[in-house]
């Protein structure tokens, strides 16, 4: 259940301050999509308007379309709570609820909303999920342990497990692996090639050599200055964008000459 | 052995481990000797024995092992001394009522009430006869009234602390409201506890039309007036300390705002939160003044808080004191208003305890 999503005119604004400026782009389903660029250009921001989740912030808004499948996430009457139950999202530092087993943390998704399951299904979403988020065999024995006696790699493959649970269309990650160790962060990028299989991936990184490893496309961000939008500078295939950019700033970027 | 006489170089002289308790011993003995030559008194000998152990430590430390670890051991020796000082006004309390609470400690206080217990039978106590008359009712009082305080005091301090933390910057008429309640509870923090009696008092004869209205609930109203405020501040805090990243994981995974808060972010300020509203408890149960002026006074048991007037067990306390059952034989109501001190204070240890249980249940689960 892979959704494709296209976005049309997207501006979002922090009160007055226009943070992202008139994005237009299509993600493909079943791959796995990069944003790069340098801080403060509005990648999380962006990111965060494909499944509403700056709604949280005090005064964000968005204006323009984001079409999930055709079905704009902005439209009057969407319920936002209802848009992210579809795309799912992982965040930058691991956040397991900490008053949660590990096993009740990949159940949150269905325990926090009071759907009721029976003990047989729950044990398979589990472990469907778990095994996806390549992290059964590590935690199989300790189910009932806390979420937060992990390593911060196995925790963020907790978050990701999670996120799965809830069986979205799409999954957002905003720099998933910036505090994790090397070790860890391997895991988690080969996690993200096998979930390209069934899911959308967006991924946030300011990792280049990460964009390049686990991406099929990548949208590269960029600002003129402090207190300008960011911008959508090339959008193309991720061979493209890091062996022939068409763009200058593009060239600059990849090749390490700033940011 | 070269490596041997390389690593001693690192290792300075050291004093030995048990010199703090020696220095102690010796500052006690000193101290008694010095407060003997004055006129010995209790007071005095620990004022002369904490002088001596502050002084003398750090200079037997700086002459042993040089006087930067001198320096570091006066500084240390200083926080000893203060940590004595500040453990005898805990431990004296808990002496002197242990002592004098626990001879009036028994069933019959336990279990009955004032009713029928007159100057005559206290006499004839005093006498060696059989000592009538208990807390009883007083328990009974103060357990009902708490227990109504608390009742209410809790949900509106939770709400509103939630509707501070969560709700109250998500627009201006929010923002604007959150900033009124926010003063009125710090002004409510400021109103001494005769003032929420009188004013409780005052509403009840409003509302009921009766100028004679004095029942527990009235009480119960006083004291939710001053737990409020408490509740209200350490449960704002305790929700404030809740990393955001917990409400966004709940979010992201398409779960709506107030489960979002009734179950992550209530839970992980769980035992924040419960200790707050224990030592709020705390502070009203030992409330005298508004429970005069509320619950009147009366001798026998009294489990309903809606009629008739109750006693707790400070306004027993204070009964008992100021105006004996028997004036010519006062001891008998000391030792019962000493025996309630003790059971007041053993209420709220059992009050802690449970705040420690629902803490633990909810606690942050650490470990692997
Ligand atoms: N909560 C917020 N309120 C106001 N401005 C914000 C907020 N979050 C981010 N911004 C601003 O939006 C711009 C983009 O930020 P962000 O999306 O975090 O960049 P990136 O993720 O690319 O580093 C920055 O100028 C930042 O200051
Ligand atoms: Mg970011």
């Amino acid at each position: 259940m892979s959704k494709r999503i296209d976005v049309e005119h997207l501006k979002v604004y922090y009160g007055d301050f226009l943070a992202v400026d008139d994005i237009t782009m299509q993600i493909e389903p079943r791959a796995v999509t990069a944003f790069i660029g340098p801080s403060g250009c509005g990648k999380s921001t962006f990111l965060r308007t494909l499944n509403r989740m700056h709604e949280v912030i005090p005064g964000a808004y968005v204006e323009g379309k984001v079409n999930l499948d055709g079905e704009n996430l902005y439209a009057k009457g969407v319920d936002p709570v209802r848009v992210r139950s579809q795309v799912g999202m992982v965040f930058q530092r691991p956040n397991p609820f900490p008053t949660m087993s590990i096993r009740d943390n990949v159940l949150a998704g269905v325990k926090l909303n009071s759907r009721r399951i029976a003990r047989s299904d729950a044990d398979e979403l589990v472990e469907s999920s778990l095994r996806s988020a390549n992290l059964w065999n590590e935690v199989k024995d300790r189910l009932d342990k806390p979420g937060s006696g992990l390593s911060g790699g196995q925790q963020q493959r907790l978050c990701i497990a999670r996120s799965i649970a809830v069986r979205p269309d799409v999954i957002l990650m905003d720099e998933p692996c910036s505090a994790l160790d090397p070790i860890s962060t391997l895991a988690v990028e080969d996690l993200i090639n096998e979930l390209k299989a069934e899911y959308t991936v967006v991924i946030v990184t300011h990792n280049m050599q990460q964009a390049a490893r686990v991406s099929d496309k990548t949208a590269f961000f960029n600002i003129a200055g402090t207190g300008k939008p960011g911008r959508l500078i090339e959008y193309a295939p991720t061979q493209e964008i890091f062996n022939k950019p068409q763009e200058k700033a593009t060239e600059d970027y990849v090749s390490g000459r700033f940011g | 052995m070269s490596i041997a006489t390389t690593s001693s170089k690192l290792i300075g002289r050291q004093a030995p481990r048990w010199l703090p308790l020696l220095i102690g011993l010796c500052a006690l003995i000193l101290g008694a000797a010095l407060s003997a030559l004055i006129g010995f008194s209790i007071g005095l000998w620990a004022v002369f024995a904490g002088l001596i152990f502050v002084i003398a430590g750090p200079v037997v430390v700086g002459m042993l092992e040089g006087s930067r670890k001198g320096k570091d051991a006066f500084a240390r020796y200083l926080i000893y001394g203060a940590f004595l000082l500040a453990l005898i006004p805990l431990v004296s309390v808990i002496w002197v009522v242990l002592g004098r609470g626990v001879p009036g400690l028994s069933g019959n206080l336990l279990g009955t009430s004032m009713n029928g217990v007159s100057g005559v039978t206290d006499n004839e106590a005093a006498q060696g006869g059989p000592a009538y008359g208990g807390a009883y009712h007083a328990i009974v009082g103060t357990v009902m009234i708490t227990f109504w305080a608390t009742l209410m005091s809790v949900p509106i301090g939770l709400l509103t602390a939630v509707f501070l933390t969560e709700y109250s910057d998500s627009n201006r008429a929010f923002r604007w409201m959150g900033r009124v309640i926010t003063f009125l509870v710090d002004v409510m923090t400021g109103i001494p506890s005769i003032v929420a009696g009188l004013f409780a008092v005052a509403l009840f004869v409003q509302v009921l039309g009766d100028p004679s209205a004095r029942f527990g609930f009235i009480a119960s109203i006083a004291l939710s007036v001053l737990m409020i405020p408490t509740v209200v501040r350490n449960t704002e805090e305790m929700l404030k300390i809740v990393p955001n990243e917990l409400r966004e994981a709940s979010y992201a995974l398409g779960v709506r705002k107030w489960r979002t808060i009734t179950k992550v972010v209530i839970p992980t300020a769980m035992s924040g939160i419960s200790s707050g509203v224990t030592l709020a408890i705390a502070r009203v149960i030992g409330e005298t003044a508004p429970i005069l002026v509320t619950a009147g006074f009366v001798a026998s048991i009294n489990f309903n808080a809606f009629s008739g007037w109750m006693t707790t067990l400070p306004t027993f306390i204070y009964y008992q004191i100021m105006n004996p059952t028997s004036p010519t034989n006062p001891q008998v109501s000391e030792d019962r208003a000493w025996a309630s001190a003790l059971i007041l204070i053993i209420l709220v240890m059992i009050l802690n305890l449970a705040a420690r249980l629902i803490a633990k249940i909810f606690a942050p689960k650490t470990g692997r």
